[in-house]
């Protein structure tokens, strides 16, 4: 205080006045608002990992490591185990990953690197973002009236003559894996677009000119200089994007068919974490097998949290010198 | 009326060059859409010697530069008139390709870019774009010793190129565009984002480099043209149209321009009446 009187007092000869006591307090009391809420956020999220784990631990000594190896899920016997929807929920994203990243990348190059006007290019990048704004429930409902029979008569012309291929090795009578990771694939598809967009407009015009300057043709400009430039936040925004379609649920309990089976087919009915959760948790019994859905969101969560925390340790180790941007 | 007189004279001029002329750039008119951004530029650049482009900002120096090698056709709305002729052919010609233009005229740009990827690989860079099959390994040393910078990096090959300091970086790019070997070195102000220790290295190295190349550059610095320039060509504005034409005043060997300019313009530049 005694500086700020001492400063008060030069004030006869200049327009520069320290700040008042009313400045002082908004300050404060919104660095300290803004640190409350911060930390708030962190408390949330191990309040909801204690939580849920609380509630999957009392069936764990029952249900044991083996409840992720096994395949049954029977309420009646009580006998559970979660391993075809592991397999299914990783399986499901990861090939949502491959056609949503293929499409999402290819879309953020078209859109990013001068291929359109500007004004065609500021329409296209929102209607994609609108895709993100569509109710994962109108994708599901889309899925079974639309996309199921469109799919079909190809499905199972595949599985005709291309049976001995394990990915056509059953036919699509109705719900399976391929609706499922087709819409998921459209669900993942704006966030991948969305971050590598900025990924490449965080490329400085400089490194372009580099390019061309170097006698590169568009083609080879974007593949050999600015995709691995960008490949840092292309990563990221892959991760993010199988993050996203790892918890997906509810176009996925509709679409995915929801059979505890093991399998490579695209056609086949399958399960996802997420897709169970939502399924089972209304008629669950009170005793084991709330337990047992307590267990696999913990599960879930924890591979969830994995995914994010790799991307995110990879993503600072793929860009050197990214900081000096 | 007088430019188009001198447009007729200069399509008159014959179309092989004099022995010692590597490139010689006539550009009547550059356009950015319809602004005139320069006009009546006759720049010869003579073999194995650096010519220095000066003049105040906006004479269009810079533009005239990057025609050469089509840097500008990126540019929205760009035209030239003129033609660039450079073995045998103009540059400008409809069948000609500018990729294959810029692979043969290199280029080093104001500010340092070397691509987000190691050393070695910003260095071979070119020579994979241009399907190069010899020892590439050879190659790279070479292009980074003929740009000063192998003894500083060869231990840390593998490291990225940003992680350089700016003048090392800007020697990065140097080694990037001479280690395909082009006849015809570019260089935009390369030295106005250095400090003054990295300037005075580039500096060095564009002396020994216009053994194996030739060199063109810009500069703001009229200092570092005397330094290094064998010819000089001088660049001014011209506002009398209404707009903001840049042109060619004068040009030739540097000592006898910044000794005995030929044009009042001149005088008054290099004697800091206006910059």
């Amino acid at each position: 205080m005694a500086d700020n009187e001492f400063l008060g007092n030069v004030g006869g000869r200049t327009l520069s006045k320290p700040p008042t006591p009313g400045d002082i307090f908004f300050d404060k009391s919104f660095r300290f608002l803004t640190r409350a809420f911060t930390w708030a956020t962190i408390f949330l999220l191990a309040f909801i990992v204690y939580k849920i784990g609380g509630k999957a631990l009392p069936a764990f000594p029952d249900l044991g490591i083996k409840f992720l190896f096994t395949s049954v899920w029977n309420s009646s016997e009580n006998v559970y185990g979660i391993l075809p929807q592991i397999w299914g929920t990783i399986y499901s994203s990861f090939l949502a990953l491959i056609l949503g990243g293929f499409f999402g990348i290819t879309i953020a190059i078209f859109i990013t690197q001068d291929f359109l006007p500007y004004k065609v290019e500021f329409a296209l990048k929102n209607i994609i973002e609108l895709l993100a704004a569509i109710p994962s429930v109108v994708y599901g409902l889309w899925g079974i009236y639309v996309l199921v029979p469109l799919i079909r008569p190809l499905a199972n012309f595949l599985h005709e003559y291309l049976g001995w291929i394990p990915f056509f090795s059953t036919r699509l009578s109705g719900l399976g894996l391929l609706p499922a990771v087709l819409v998921l694939s459209i669900m993942i598809l704006p966030t991948v677009a969305a971050i590598s967009q900025d990924a490449f407009k965080a490329i400085p015009h400089k490194t372009k000119e580099a390019a061309f300057g170097m006698g590169t043709t568009r083609w080879e400009a974007i593949l050999r200089v600015m995709l691995p430039t960008a490949s840092g936040g292309i990563f990221g925004a892959l991760v993010l994007g199988f993050g996203r379609a790892l918890g997906e649920t509810m176009a996925l309990a509709m679409l995915v068919g929801s059979m505890s089976t093991l399998t490579l087919s695209f056609f086949a009915p399958a399960d996802t974490i997420a897709a169970l959760l939502a399924n089972t948790f209304p008629e669950a019994n009170v005793g084991l097998e709330t337990g047992a859905l307590m267990y696999a969101a913990c599960v879930l969560l924890l591979i969830t949290l994995i995914v994010n925390i790799a991307g995110a340790v990879i993503v600072t180790k793929a860009t050197p010198g990214g900081d000096r941007r | 009326m007088e430019a188009l007189k001198e447009v007729d004279a200069n399509e008159a001029y014959e179309n092989d060059l004099p022995a010692d002329v590597a490139l010689d750039c006539r550009a009547h008119q550059i356009f950015y859409s319809d602004f005139l951004a320069v006009r009546d530029s006759h720049v010869p650049i003579k073999r194995n010697q650096i010519t220095g482009f000066i003049g105040p900002s906006g004479c269009g120096k810079s533009t005239v530069l990057k025609s050469i090698n089509r840097m500008n056709d990126l540019i929205r709305g760009f035209r030239f008139v003129g033609d660039v002729h450079f073995h045998g052919i103009n540059i400008y010609d409809k069948n000609i390709d500018p990729v294959s233009v810029r692979r043969n005229i290199g280029m080093v740009f104001q500010q340092p870019n070397p691509f987000s990827m190691s050393i070695f690989d910003n260095v071979a860079f070119g020579l994979r774009l241009n399907r190069y099959k010899g020892n590439m390994h050879e190659k790279v040393e070479k292009a980074l010793r003929s740009a000063a910078l192998w003894k500083e990096v060869k231990d840390k090959l593998k490291n990225n190129g940003l992680s350089l300091s700016g003048g090392q970086q800007q020697r990065l790019c140097i080694a990037r565009a001479i280690a395909t070997e082009p006849r015809v070195l570019l260089m935009d102000e390369p030295c106005s984002a250095l400090d003054p220790i990295a300037t005075r290295q580039i500096e060095e190295l564009m002396v020994e480099l216009k053994k194996q190349f030739t060199v063109a550059i810009v500069t703001h610095n009229m200092q570092q043209a005397v330094r290094v320039a064998d010819q000089t060509a001088f660049f001014a504005v011209d506002i009398s149209k209404g707009g903001r034409t840049g042109y060619l005043v004068e040009m030739g060997p540097t000592k006898e321009v910044f000794e005995n300019p030929q044009e009042e313009l001149t005088k008054e530049y290099l004697h800091g009446e206006f910059s």
